[in-house]
């Protein structure tokens, strides 16, 4: 009964998504402009990790992958939440007997496709465009890292909701966040050309483990499984917080 | 007698040191519409959202469907609908998809297509919500709350914005509502719109109620405890020269000069005196009117400073 009151509210949650140019643009235009443009400009260059050369195709397709992680998941629940909550739609779904955790649900099932989606589509596209291969043995760190990578940004996204005051703050206030954090944490800019403390400074923050974790299954000389135990520690860890700071400060009436 | 509907004693409720609500105390029956009527500021929408469960109160006794609106049991969300003063409607989805969405949150609701009908939005049903007027968002607003099939209905300030045309329009579906045999909460701060929906208004000013009663009753005004007689004297006559029953009553109209005006609760009585010496004196009595006065005038001096 509840599934089917989730897979309900879901449906609409996706129509609303795709519906939304800016949101659409941002969450799936721009990561594969981002494969292309790096890709096209470095991607012949050689980079490095633990100090074994890889091509640089082979290090920015675990770079936009976890780019299109935090657009479809943080970026994009901390949006479009802060937009519900000012405009009073999580008020007016209050007065109705919809429980409240379905109404996020739908949300976050969304944001979940989406991601699924993208790692997809990122992936194939290095594959078919860039021949950049595709995890097979260390399939399972792949998935282990979408897996806890997409709860711990959802929970962080909603998290983020209670800094933002208003509507119009919510894409400046996220991509204030997340833009310095993609280039200090080697997402757009391989490590090897990043100072030491730039590295140090991204390393407190999830998306650096995040990117390092889906580097790991994608790193031609990675042993085992290509489950990075660590940087996934890390990202749960900080996956707890931010569900933590969302029950205690997450809003459901407007603040202006 | 059944129980109210909505029975509040003695509700208080704060922000920090003011008080937005001293001391209400309201009984709303099965199948009433009740105005809620005052001013910006006076307490309605606190008072409001605390029965639909959205504020608590600081202080009294509030039921609402026979439960507390803080500790709705189970069902009790699916017997109530809400119209928020504010609209708030999702901009990316059609009127049919917002009803369609809507409908599956409740376990028997109305049918989406029957209620398009109900509220007139056939026409725009397939439109997104962004792209329809203030009036229709408005019907759209009314049509969700109407969706879960509730008994009662809680409109804040539902026409509030709206051009003449357009408040016809709510009016007319609000009073739709009646025959369906709802029980509506409306707040409002028009006196013509309590005046022509409400068979109960209460008048809230600073926190309080400062009358209620049936729209026609309010200020004791059914009971033709009041009504003013306006007049002019033609010039040589004094206020001294009238009948002595009325002399004594009779006051200048402020701000009008020359006019007089007596206020009376007998007024049958009182006008054939004062006609009666008017005519045994060949004295025209210049624009000569007797009128209670209206819900306004009533609302106006309630409100008033």
């Amino acid at each position: 009964m509840k599934g089917g009151l989730l897979l309900h509210q879901y449906r609409y949650d996706q129509k609303q998504f795709w519906r939304e140019p800016a949101g659409v643009f941002f969450t799936v235009v721009l990561p594969l402009l981002f494969l292309f443009l790096f890709v096209s400009i470095f991607g012949n260059d050689t980079t490095e990790i633990d100090g074994r050369p890889i091509k640089a195709s082979t290090y920015y397709v675990p770079g936009i992958v976890t780019l299109a992680v935090v657009s479809a998941t943080v970026v994009n629940l901390a949006i479009t939440f802060t937009i519900l909550r000012e405009k009073g739609l999580l008020k007016r779904v209050r007065s109705t007997p919809l429980p409240p955790w379905v109404y996020l649900a739908g949300r976050v099932l969304t944001a979940m496709v989406i991601t699924v989606l993208m790692v997809v589509a990122v992936v194939g596209l290095g594959r078919l465009v860039y021949g950049v291969s595709v995890p097979s043995r260390t399939l399972p760190g792949l998935a282990l890292t979408v897996l806890v990578g997409t709860a711990a940004c959802c929970a962080l996204g909603f998290a983020m909701t209670a800094a933002i005051p208003s509507e119009n703050a919510a894409p400046a206030v996220t991509n204030a966040i997340m833009l310095p954090l993609y280039f200090f944490s080697g997402v757009f800019i391989p490590d090897t050309s990043l100072p030491e403390w730039m590295r140090s400074f991204a390393s407190i923050f999830p998306v650096r483990h995040l990117f390092q974790s889906f580097l790991e299954a994608f790193d031609p000389g990675a042993t085992g499984a290509g489950i990075a135990w660590d940087h996934l520690g890390v990202l749960a860890l900080w996956g707890v917080l931010g569900a933590v700071v969302a029950a205690r400060y997450f809003r459901w009436t407007p603040r202006g | 007698m059944a129980e109210p509907v909505i029975a509040v004693r003695a509700l208080h409720k704060s922000y920090g040191e003011r008080e937005a609500v001293r001391g209400v105390d309201l009984a709303v029956e099965q199948g009433e519409i009740f105005a809620f009527l005052g001013p910006n500021g006076a307490g309605k929408t606190t008072t409001v959202e605390i029965l639909e469960g959205y504020r608590q109160a600081t202080a009294g006794e509030v039921s609402v469907l026979g439960a507390d609106p803080q500790h709705p049991p189970a069902g009790w969300r699916e017997r109530v609908g809400v119209v928020l003063q504010e609209l708030r409607l999702p901009s990316l989805l059609t009127v049919r998809e917002t009803l369609t969405m809507y409908a599956g949150y409740y376990p028997s609701p109305r049918g989406v297509a029957e209620t398009i009908e109900l509220v007139g939005l056939v026409a725009a049903a397939d439109q997104r919500n962004s792209k329809l007027s203030g009036g229709q968002q408005r019907r759209l607003d009314v049509a969700l709350a109407l969706i879960g099939d509730p008994e009662l209905l809680f409109l804040d300030e539902p026409t509030t914005g709206f051009d003449p045309a357009a408040r016809r329009g709510a009016w007319e579906l609000i009073a739709d509502l009646r025959r369906l045999g709802k029980t509506v909460f409306l707040t409002t701060h028009y006196m013509d719109e309590a005046q022509f929906l409400a068979d109960r208004v209460a008048i809230l000013k600073d926190g309080r109620i400062v009358a209620e009663g049936r729209p026609a009753e309010l200020g004791r005004r059914e009971a033709g405890a009041v009504t003013v007689v306006t007049f002019g004297l033609p010039a040589g006559v004094a206020v001294a020269d009238l009948p002595a029953e009325v002399a004594g009553r009779v006051r200048p109209v402020a701000g009008v000069g020359g006019r007089l005006e007596l206020a009376t609760d007998s007024a049958t009585r009182d006008l054939a005196a004062l006609t009666g010496w008017a005519v045994g004196r060949e004295i025209e009595l210049d624009g000569l009117e007797a009128h209670r006065p209206s819900l306004e005038d009533v609302y106006l001096e309630l409100t008033g400073p």
